[in-house]
């Protein structure tokens, strides 16, 4: 059973996932922020590998991602630090990144490589599901390495069941037709979207992201998933850090509600 | 030369896009070929074709150049089409097909500014509201087509990060594809992007290769020539120069890429030679990327031209041997641009100029028939030749 699975035996609601890019603000902060994130009371790390084009990322993790190349950041790179983290702490890590990325450092090589430093599971967005089904499928059952779609609001029923059989882990709930960090907050409108597609009947659990920011919208999306994932505020947060520590400390307090451990 | 069922030509092509466009590019993934071979979308497409955009675009016999070259060179007019390219070919296609669907709102990306135009152009016609992605600093070395783009009702926007070029104001366009899946198309300009685009924009661009076969005929009694030449940067205008031929051996493909100051310079856009498979604007292709997978910011002269990756199509028909590549430099395409301007009296875009210099290097037989794609007119460079004219002229 990997460290995702353990989560979810264990706890189904008011899931934290936290995102934060790997090599920002400075190249070798990884370690503290995880530690950090873990010992706020966060329930999973979701790290970025930084990538000079992504497509779904809007302008505050774009600009993350470029600081952090800048800094020095690669793939082999952070596989080392994630290593380090993991000596550390048990806390489930998901890496995020782009395909492309994966590909350049072979396929099977990343995904072994991602079981042997302790990841628990990837998110590719733009992995085609077909490409997963044919190539990976058998790899990612072997490993017992998690591997997370995203659903949208337009995603059809028939889809959505595709998704769920292929999902090890959970499910992302891309909150609505946006970039990341957009507009921010929930609207009727996406309460609805929420409602629907959480009411599916997943086998897995589902987590929420895109335009969560804060307790509000972090305590509207747990109505009806099982937890939320924070990425652009996160790294707004960072970015005006003086004690990475006390910063990390005061945001997911502000997040959380009160009663939670 | 038609994609399987999930857009590969060989192991390139293919749709590697997140979810929110899923199921956007599925429904035209299963629609675009039933919708565009429909009678009534082909009679509307062939009369735009005619009436507005000015085709057939002729197929002209280039004398004296072929004196200077001692042998038969035509060169296929994309140069006189309506807005000055091969672009509006595509944009009429896609904007019939936009309506089809129904959708209210346009979005594009452009490089030299030419598929911009295009698309503003056909959405004035339609009267779509139209907004067009440009990186900044092509937005200043192609300010005509900015002004041409503005007055034909478009906003222009620019994309300011990474190099500021073609790569990051198609990244800009996805962005926006992806926060209005429902009321948004997304046409793209060139044969690249997630299928079924690559094939959809070859389809709409094979006008240019089916005109040639009949045109030939007329001209030397025999529908396939020797060989064609055409510029590529995503590659549009020479997969329509190309397509009716990829089945027949007989004629060279001849691609030429642009290699800017130089292959080995580090500024350049040759993909085929620089390049390596990865995934680029959601499709599998030959991209140019450091070892770790981050995209090289490319070079050249020639905003057309200047883009990280090639379509897939290319892709396969460079790995497989069916295309040969090569690629000229800033310098040897403005002197093919000074050159056809001088003994044939045609500015040349500069895109369309990187094929013309393709002729300087290579060597044909005096009873060859060779076509070169006049991909686009060379207006919109004037400041780029006249800023170099000292050493041309």
């Amino acid at each position: 059973m990997n460290r995702l699975t353990k989560l979810f035996a264990e706890k189904r609601e008011n899931i934290l996932n936290i995102y934060f890019t790997a090599g920002y603000p400075k190249l070798d902060d990884l370690v503290e922020i995880g530690l950090a994130l873990e010992r706020s009371g966060v329930d999973i790390l979701e790290i970025g590998i930084p990538y000079s084009d992504p497509l779904a990322d809007g302008p505050t993790i774009q600009a993350s991602s470029q600081q952090a190349l800048k800094n020095g950041m690669n793939v082999r790179l952070l596989f080392t630090q994630v290593e380090d983290l993991r000596k550390h702490t048990e806390i489930p890590i998901i890496l995020m990144g782009n395909f492309n990325q994966v590909m350049q450092y072979g396929e099977n090589q990343f995904f072994r490589k991602c079981k042997e430093v302790g990841v628990d599971g990837v998110i590719l967005p733009d992995m085609p599901t077909y490409v997963y089904e044919e190539q990976f499928k058998a790899l990612f059952e072997e490993l017992d390495l998690g591997i997370t779609f995203l659903v949208a609001p337009q995603t059809e029923l028939e889809r959505l069941r595709k998704i769920d059989e292929l999902t090890r882990g959970f499910v992302y709930v891309v909150s609505s037709a946006a970039i990341t960090g957009g507009v921010g907050g929930v609207t009727d409108a996406q309460e609805a979207y929420f409602e629907r597609i959480t009411s599916y009947g997943w086998h897995h659990p589902t987590l929420i992201g895109f335009g969560i920011k804060d307790a509000q919208s972090f305590a509207k999306a747990c109505k009806y998933a099982n937890g939320a994932i924070i990425g652009s505020a996160f790294i707004r947060a960072l970015a005006d850090s003086q004690d990475l520590s006390e910063t990390i400390s005061d945001f997911v307090s502000e997040i959380l509600p009160q009663d939670s451990p | 030369m038609t994609p399987n069922k999930n857009g590969y030509y060989g192991k390139f092509g293919g749709a590697y896009i997140p979810e929110m466009l899923y199921p956007n590019v599925k429904y035209l993934k299963e629609n675009y070929l039933k919708i565009i071979q429909s009678d009534s979308f082909q009679k509307e497409f062939k009369s735009l074709l005619k009436d507005y955009v000015g085709r057939p675009s002729p197929l002209y016999f280039a004398e004296r150049l072929s004196k200077k070259y001692d042998t038969n060179i035509y060169l296929k007019r994309e140069d006189l089409n309506h807005t000055g390219a091969h672009k509006i070919n595509n944009t009429i296609g896609q904007i019939l097909l936009a309506q089809e669907l129904g959708k209210k709102r346009i979005i594009a990306e452009t490089g030299a500014g030419q598929h911009g135009v295009a698309t503003a152009t056909v959405c004035a016609l339609m009267g779509l509201e139209c907004i067009v992605y440009m990186g900044e600093v092509d937005i200043e070395r192609q300010a005509p087509n900015v002004s041409r783009m503005k007055m034909l009702g478009a906003e222009v926007r620019p994309a300011k990060s990474g190099s500021r070029t073609l790569k990051d104001a198609t990244n800009e366009a996805i962005r926006d594809w992806i926060a209005h899946p429902v009321d948004t198309h997304y046409i793209i300009g060139s044969v690249v992007g997630p299928h079924p685009y690559p094939d959809m924009v070859a389809l709409f661009q094979s006008v240019i290769s089916e005109e040639m076969k009949w045109q030939l005929k007329e001209h030397v009694g025999r529908e396939t020539p020797d060989s064609i030449i055409a510029c590529v940067g995503g590659g549009s205008n020479a997969a329509g120069a190309f397509y009716h031929y990829l089945k027949d051996d007989k004629v060279r493909l001849i691609a030429v890429e642009a290699a800017g100051l130089g292959i080995n310079t580090g500024e350049s856009a040759a993909t085929s030679v620089l390049g390596s498979e990865g995934v680029i604007h959601g499709s599998r292709t030959l991209l140019m990327q450091t070892d770790d997978g981050q995209i090289i910011e490319p070079y050249s002269i020639s905003a057309g031209l200047d883009y990280p990756g090639i379509g897939p199509l290319h892709a396969h028909l460079i790995k497989t041997g069916r295309a040969e590549v090569l690629s000229a430099t800033d310098d040897e395409a403005l002197q093919a641009g000074y050159l056809l301007s001088k003994i044939e009296g045609i500015i040349p875009a500069l895109e369309s100029a990187h094929a013309l210099a393709a002729l300087e290097m290579m060597r044909f037989a005096k009873d060859e028939i060779v076509v070169v794609n006049l991909s686009g007119r060379g207006d919109k460079d004037l400041a780029t030749y006249i800023k170099h004219q000292n050493r041309f002229e």
